[in-house]
């Protein structure tokens, strides 16, 4: 026990969070002695000063976590050798703690603190929704809802990023037979950057909140309570992550894959990953210039956005979303590919039109990019500009459309199982939420429609249901599904099943309430409704879809942790897939691959007698006996 | 043969659903009450739209719940499907279509963008200015007099001139369906044309800020007569020559004034900001600790420059900065309009010295 708690104590985290509160305590004392110096009293909360310790907080916790302690050696001229397994001295466990540099190990970092964040995140919307169940102010002032709506958004999408990340580290290198990422030291970064933006965006909970939601809109962010700058700089550190982890996934895939693996026989959910890694690592600086001079705005008196100073506030929302929107892909593609590469494998079929599946995914990512506009159809922009952008975001549904067909396609005469097991379940109920996130947007697409529904609920129904078929569904069937790959354990069925049966339903539930009342007048962002809308029954109905889904989680979350233990040690391949990473043990070796394999067919040929995907490179090269 | 038998019993289920859906949308998916004429295309949008989602929603579950239930294997039942892989003329074909469609959809979109937003004949403006967080209108045809609920004339496009004082607000009217943002440092347009008598609610429909909740303001459509009258009722109002400083105080606190009313009450009711009930000779507490009582430079100053002297429990930065260019503006224009130097702030004191 007390060992236990030592190893804890002195682990990356906890060192790192050590140095972020050394770092931010330095940064701050540095701004308050200047001032001194100058005579000047500091407050007890001052922005420039809470500016400048957030980014020496964020130095502190990298140097002191030690992800940078290598470079910082080769700086210097020291080589240093790459570290495997468990620090010296230290279990195996330790290292999820540590700085680790498997990608396997990473992988698992960013899907543990993921669904952590998603947690903490959804309590949020859980507090604020149960204030919504009712017209009148109950439990929350305005200030508080405020603050958890914005924080809800933004934690969400740390999740989601966080998520993304788990399924490409972890499954990427297994898929295309590498040992590990092209970068692993880059890729440790990427994860640990994470973190102390994580606590930035946390802690500006606890100096005041903040009240622009996720989107952070000039003037209104100029304005906004000091939490604002703390999110901004959180938000902004967390672009790293996504631009160093985007990186490293295009050159592994581009130099790492097994031989014989061309473009168009790698996993589908490669594609997916390369399609989301070529909007992150191309988009994310766009918004960090628009956090940027939000910042130097609001601190240093630069003036980029306030018009009372000649500055343009339109010009924010054009950076923001030129990156934002782009960003709702990287959040869907991912689960997208999860449900492309696991219908095969139940269906028992191939994977229906697999180059048009792969190319739709690129399709999507670039028309993501020339869509941000239909943000702002509302923004006073002219209508020579709103019609073009219309146009371009009805474009989105093409190859949104071609995903659809070949799923569908996929299953058609193919052998699903007559009792499904859990990720089929989840893959199954993501495409009918994905469907009702999807069909409900050409109508936010095409202007005068969009001028009613824009800023309402129906918004706010139309993006849940995209973020939870795109990922959430998808996500949480995927951890089912590589469960046993992970663990080596198989998860308990049972509550696999009750976990889905309550969230799908409660979901629709709550997904096409949200569009019913905002069609009916209720605005976004809003602390109270008027009774004279006559939505209350449908806002009851919501909350309690609501609560559902949380608890559903929560039995997920038991799952995941109690089935390690007591359920039964797993089948090597328990759904009789083709893919490579079925065909090691699990979990897989530290390198993966004790013997390289070559790629020898298309990788969902369900169907086709005698063929396989991959063999042993050894096995080939051994003479054969007759 | 069989394969086709398929086809034929989807086609009839995803017929039955689509006509189910659409049907169940108009209970589950309901509008609002049109009432502005451009609700009317809109809503034949809204109706395309609604088949649209019930086809495609259809089409999708049917087929996949179809595939479930009817192809599904036993649990015995561990052989592979049929070895098909794809079909490049069914690739094309499920490109093409939705491609044709979204883009007819858009036409029509532009068609009746271009219908709602062209100007009209016999049109009428009137300036809406958003601060956080209330509305005020002000009538330049009509003798430029400014109010604060939105009053219409009904079967007449009004062309609404918007800005924002301080953060973006948007308007939106449900009824009217049509919404436009209210943009600080810029003017922008809307038009709408009501269609029928009745009072309805305006809600900010962009995150202002702390009581972005509570941004609301009525909007009441009356007949040619009604408006009329209202309008003579309103330019029958004084001049501010004529009225006494205590009045003209009472009337910058409104919303149709310089908005004080948003955040400071009148009867002691709490607020974001403190209110104005006794504040006048009141010891008040700073939160830099300090006291001061309640005269008139203290008043003055915060004002014109709120954050100096931030009452304890009140938060800084949430009051405009740029009241005295506001003040000052206002000023010249009463001097241009009416020919007399009127004092605002000090009006204000000598209105906060009544609310006893």
């Amino acid at each position: 026990m007390f060992k236990t708690l030592r190893i804890i104590l002195t682990s990356a985290l906890v060192r790192g969070i050590l140095g972020q509160l050394i770092g931010t305590a330095l940064g701050y004392g540095f701004i308050a002695g200047l001032r001194a110096l100058r005579g000047a009293e500091t407050p007890w909360i001052y922005e420039p000063a809470l500016a400048f310790g957030a980014i020496i907080g964020v130095i502190g916790f990298l140097i002191a976590s030690g992800v940078l302690t290598d470079w910082l050696k080769w700086i210097v001229g020291r080589r240093t050798p790459l570290r495997h397994g468990a620090p010296e001295g230290k279990p195996e466990w330790s290292r999820y703690f540590n700085v680790d540099y498997n990608h396997k190990v990473i992988g698992i970092q960013y899907g543990v603190s993921s669904l952590l964040i998603l947690l903490i995140g959804g309590i949020f919307a859980i507090i604020f929704r149960i204030e919504l169940a009712q017209t009148g102010m109950q439990w929350l002032n305005n200030n508080q809802f405020n603050t958890l709506f914005s924080a809800h958004g933004i934690i969400m999408i740390a999740a989601i990023l966080g998520g993304v990340g788990a399924m490409i580290n972890y499954l990427a290198p297994l898929m295309i037979g590498a040992s590990d990422m092209a970068f692993p030291r880059l890729n440790a970064f990427s994860f640990w950057v994470s973190v102390p933006a994580a606590l930035l965006i946390l802690s500006g909970l606890a100096v005041g909140g903040w009240d622009t939601g996720w989107v952070g809109y000039a003037t209104l962010s100029l304005r906004a309570p000091v939490g604002m700058v703390l999110f901004l700089l959180g938000f902004w550190v967390v672009g790293f992550s996504s631009i160093a982890g985007s990186a490293n996934l295009l050159v592994t895939v581009a130099t790492m894959r097994a031989k014989g693996m061309s473009l168009f026989r790698m996993p589908i959910f490669v594609w997916a990953a390369v399609a989301t890694s070529i909007i992150q690592l191309t988009a994310t600086q766009t918004v960090g210039v628009a956090l940027t001079m939000s910042v130097a705005e609001r601190v240093m008196g630069l003036n980029f956005f306030d018009p009372s100073g000649g500055g343009n506030p339109i010009l924010y929302q054009h950076l923001f979303w030129f990156y934002s929107h782009p960003v709702v892909y990287v959040f869907v593609l991912p689960g997208l590919g999860v449900i492309s590469e696991l219908l095969p494998v139940f269906a028992r079929k191939p994977l229906f039109g697999y180059r048009w599946v792969a190319l739709s995914s690129l399709g999507i990512a670039l028309v993501g990019f020339l869509v941000w506009a239909h943000h702002m159809f509302t923004s006073g922009m002219a209508d020579a500009l709103r019609v073009p952008f219309m146009f371009s975001t009805m474009l989105v549904a093409v190859p949104t459309g071609v995903k659809f067909f070949s799923w569908i396609a996929t299953i058609w005469e193919g052998k699903l199982p007559k009792n499904p097991p859990t990720p089929l379940l989840f893959v199954l109920g993501a495409i009918s939420v994905f469907l009702i996130g999807g069909v409900t947007g050409p109508i936010l697409g095409t202007i005068p429609t969009d001028l009613h529904l824009h800023d309402s609920y129906w918004v706010v129904g139309h993006f849940h249901a995209t973020m939870f078929g795109g990922f959430i569904f998808p996500f949480f069937g995927a951890l089912y599904y590589w469960y046993p790959k992970m663990t080596g354990r198989m998860y308990n069925e049972r509550l696999g099943k009750l976990h889905f049966w309550l969230m799908l339903p409660a979901f629709w539930v709550m997904s096409i309430g949200q569009m019913s009342v905002g069609l009916l007048g209720m605005r976004r962002r809003i602390a109270d409704y008027d009774p004279a809308l006559g939505i209350e029954g449908t806002q009851v109905l919501i909350t309690l879809a609501a609560l559902v889904i949380g608890w559903s989680v929560l039995i997920m979350l038991y799952n995941l942790v109690f089935s390690q233990r007591r359920q039964p040690v797993a089948d090597p391949n328990p759904w009789r897939s083709r893919g490579p990473e079925w065909q090691i043990i699990s979990p897989p070796p530290e390198f993966n691959y004790n013997v390289p394999f070559e790629v020898v067919g298309d990788p969902y040929e369900y169907g086709l007698a005698d063929t396989t995907y991959i063999r042993d490179v050894a096995r080939a090269s051994v003479p054969s006996g007759d | 043969m069989r394969r086709f038998r398929h086809f034929i019993i989807v086609a009839v289920l995803v017929a039955l659903s689509t006509v189910g859906l659409r049907a169940l949308f108009s209970v589950i998916l309901a509008l609002p009450r049109a009432s502005s004429a451009e609700a009317i295309p809109i809503d034949a949008l809204f109706n395309g739209h609604y088949w649209m989602i019930a086809f495609l929603f259809s089409l999708i579950m049917v087929m996949m719940l179809y595939a479930l239930f009817v192809f599904r294997r036993p649990a015995d039942d561990d052989s592979d499907g049929p070895y098909i892989h794809g079909n490049t003329v069914l690739e094309i074909g499920w490109t093409i279509v939705p491609t044709v469609v979204v883009l007819g959809f858009g036409v029509w979109g532009a068609i009746t963008l271009n219908d709602i937003t062209s100007p009209k004949p016999n049109e009428m403006t009137v300036n809406v200015t958003g601060q956080q967080w209330v509305w005020s209108f002000a009538y330049p045809e009509q003798g430029d007099f400014a109010s604060s609920e939105l009053v219409l004339p009904v079967d007449r496009t009004i062309v609404l001139k918007m800005t924002a004082e301080d953060v973006i607000h948007s308007f939106w009217v449900p009824e009217f369906r049509v919404k436009q943002d209210l943009v600080p440092g810029r003017e922008t347009t809307l038009r709408i044309t009501p269609t029928e008598a009745g009072e309805f609610a305006l809600r900010c429909a962009e995150i202002c800020g702390l009581n972005h909740t509570q941004m609301v303001a009525t909007v009441r459509v009356l007949d040619a007569a009604g408006f009329q009258a209202w309008v003579d009722a309103e330019n029958a109002a004084p001049a501010f020559a004529d009225m006494t400083p205590e009045d003209r105080g009472a009337f910058w606190h409104s919303a149709e004034g310089l908005g004080c009313v948003a955040c400071h009450s009148l009867d002691g009711a709490p607020g974001v900001g403190p209110t104005w009930q006794g504040l006048y000779g009141r010891q008040e507490e700073l939160e830099d600790g300090g006291t001061v009582t309640v005269d008139d430079p203290y008043i003055t100053t915060s004002i014109i420059d709120p954050n100096a002297q931030i009452t304890a429990g009140y938060l800084p930065n949430l009051m405009p900065q740029n009241y005295a260019d506001q003040i000052a503006a206002l000023e010249q224009e009463i001097q241009a309009a009416e020919g007399v130097d009127i004092d605002i702030i000090a009006d204000l004191i000598a209105f906060i010295k009544t609310l006893e």
